[in-house]
């Protein structure tokens, strides 16, 4: 979910704030949240891996 | 944001771009052989056989609804308003490829777009190698290619929102290569290691490919097939005129022979003796990464771009295996996910369009990342998920003890080896 909401945060950056540092800004930290929703998808992952074994 | 029209093709540029275009089977050829390679010689004809079959069912998936909702710049779209905008989501073009037959560039998109698709669909056999169903992965073929692979290239090369943004990648660095490498992703998510790949502890075998030599004869293919890619997409996406189309081929020369000495030297440096297998993923990574920029970036530029995508490649492959516990045989996600996210970061500082760069790119390119990241990743993810509940995708216990030629095909590719299961069993 944290994938698709870092997504959801650029449109709204895209949509709603004039073109500018602020929008950039806005565009790193909403990728700032798909890493973090990434990192998640991983160790989850990783961890449902190691419960199988 | 502004509606984009057709680019104008000259009649030579068109033939050119044709005959470009009819290369790109070659790269298809060349990463067919790779993942063959790179499995296990008791799934090497089910590897092939796969390639062949996924590009046919692209093929058809691309022909009844890819296309239409792919379309090209200039022709009918659906649009969103909102916030003051249009936004250009999705292709309204006739199905089953009605159109195509009046030429013009819009027929050379939609010829660019089934090869394309094909392609794509190509890149996640080589990680789920050795253990997905010819059906399973034949079935997630028809979903990328007739939903994800066409709304996300609509984006791109149709004229949609993010081509409207700015946003750049003439050989398909994103809606090629990413689409495909974090399709590969997801499936080895939902299909898991291969038995015997990581012990109980965790800590992962070394399971060879088991013919280098494919390998790399797949390299010298894709470099001809690349050639073709992102020469035709530079000609039909980025508006390069012909007399372009040569620094196209320079750069993606140059990049993928950057990206591979790099891999070689930090293989040889580490490990003592050169890796065949991850010097030939880093030229494929040279060639993905340079895929986005070609045609818009220097020669030296290209250097740079091929010599960070062949260190990427070499530690994030080690990365994904020993951290992250991805058993990704052929490297795919390594090579055309990272390095294709890699080559859309470059074009922001590296590209010629304007002197100094152009701030405004930077943006159209970070918002294509986080696109790929938000929903091509996750959607492509929920399909293949919906299809595993459906119809497990992978291939029980005994089809990968006795390998898949066996097991799927009854016939192996090379009936005079003998069979060796020690690297199979669970340490």
């Amino acid at each position: 979910m944290l994938l698709v909401a870092g997504w959801m945060l650029v449109l709204a950056a895209l949509g709603l704030l004039p073109s500018g540092p602020s929008q950039t800004s806005f565009v790193l930290v909403a990728l700032a949240v798909e890493a973090l929703g990434l990192t998640f998808v991983f160790r989850s992952h990783l961890i449902s891996g190691r419960d199988r074994k | 944001m502004t509606p984009l029209g057709p680019p104008e093709i000259s009649a030579p540029s068109f033939a050119l771009c044709l005959l470009l275009i009819l290369l790109i089977p070659c790269a298809s050829a060349g990463l067919a052989l790779i993942n063959a390679g790179l499995g296990r010689f008791r799934n090497a004809a089910h590897s092939m056989t796969s390639a062949l079959c996924v590009i046919a069912v692209a093929a058809a998936a691309y022909f009844f609804v890819g296309a239409a909702w792919q379309g090209y710049a200039g022709q009918p779209a659906y649009a969103l308003h909102a916030a003051g905008r249009d936004w250009n989501w999705i292709g309204a073009q006739r199905f089953f490829l009605r159109g195509v037959e009046s030429g013009g560039a819009a027929s050379l998109a939609a010829l660019f777009g089934l090869l394309g698709a094909g392609l794509a669909a190509i890149i996640p056999l080589g990680s789920g190698a050795d253990r997905w169903r010819l059906g399973s992965s034949c079935a997630s073929t028809a979903l990328l290619a007739a939903v994800t692979y066409p709304i996300f290239a609509h984006w791109v090369w149709g004229g949609g929102w993010l081509a409207q943004l700015g946003f750049v990648d003439s050989g398909g660095a994103s809606a090629v290569q990413a689409v495909g490498g974090l399709t590969a992703l997801s499936i080895t998510w939902i299909l898991g290691p291969r038995r015997g790949k990581f012990s109980s502890e965790g800590m992962p075998a070394a399971l060879p490919g088991h013919n280098a030599v494919l390998v790399l004869m797949g390299c010298f293919l894709a470099w001809l097939g690349w050639l073709g890619l992102n020469g035709a997409g530079a000609i039909l996406f980025t508006g390069t005129e012909m007399a372009r189309v040569v620094l196209v081929a320079v750069n993606t020369t140059l990049a993928a022979s950057s990206a591979a000495l790099v891999a070689a030297a930090i293989t040889r440096a580490r490990f003592g003796k050169t890796d065949a297998s991850l010097s030939a993923n880093g030229w494929v990574a040279g060639l993905v990464a340079v895929s986005a920029g070609c045609a818009v970036i220097r020669p030296a530029a290209a250097v740079i771009v091929g010599m960070i995508a062949g260190a990427l490649v070499v530690y994030s492959v080690e990365w994904l295996e020993l951290r992250l516990g991805v058993d990704d045989p052929g490297g795919s996600v390594s090579v055309h996910a990272v390095a294709g996210v890699w080559g859309l970061i470059a074009v922001g500082p590296l590209a010629a369009l304007t002197p100094g760069g152009a701030p405004g790119l930077w943006l159209a390119q970070l918002t294509g990342i986080a696109t790929l990241l938000g929903f091509v990743l996750p959607l492509s993810y929920g399909l293949n998920w919906l299809l595993n509940r459906l119809s497990p995708q992978r291939v029980p216990v005994e089809g990968e003890r006795q390998g898949l030629d066996l097991y799927e095909l009854g016939a192996g590719a090379y009936p005079d080896f003998l069979t060796h299961n020690d690297d199979f069993w669970q340490r």
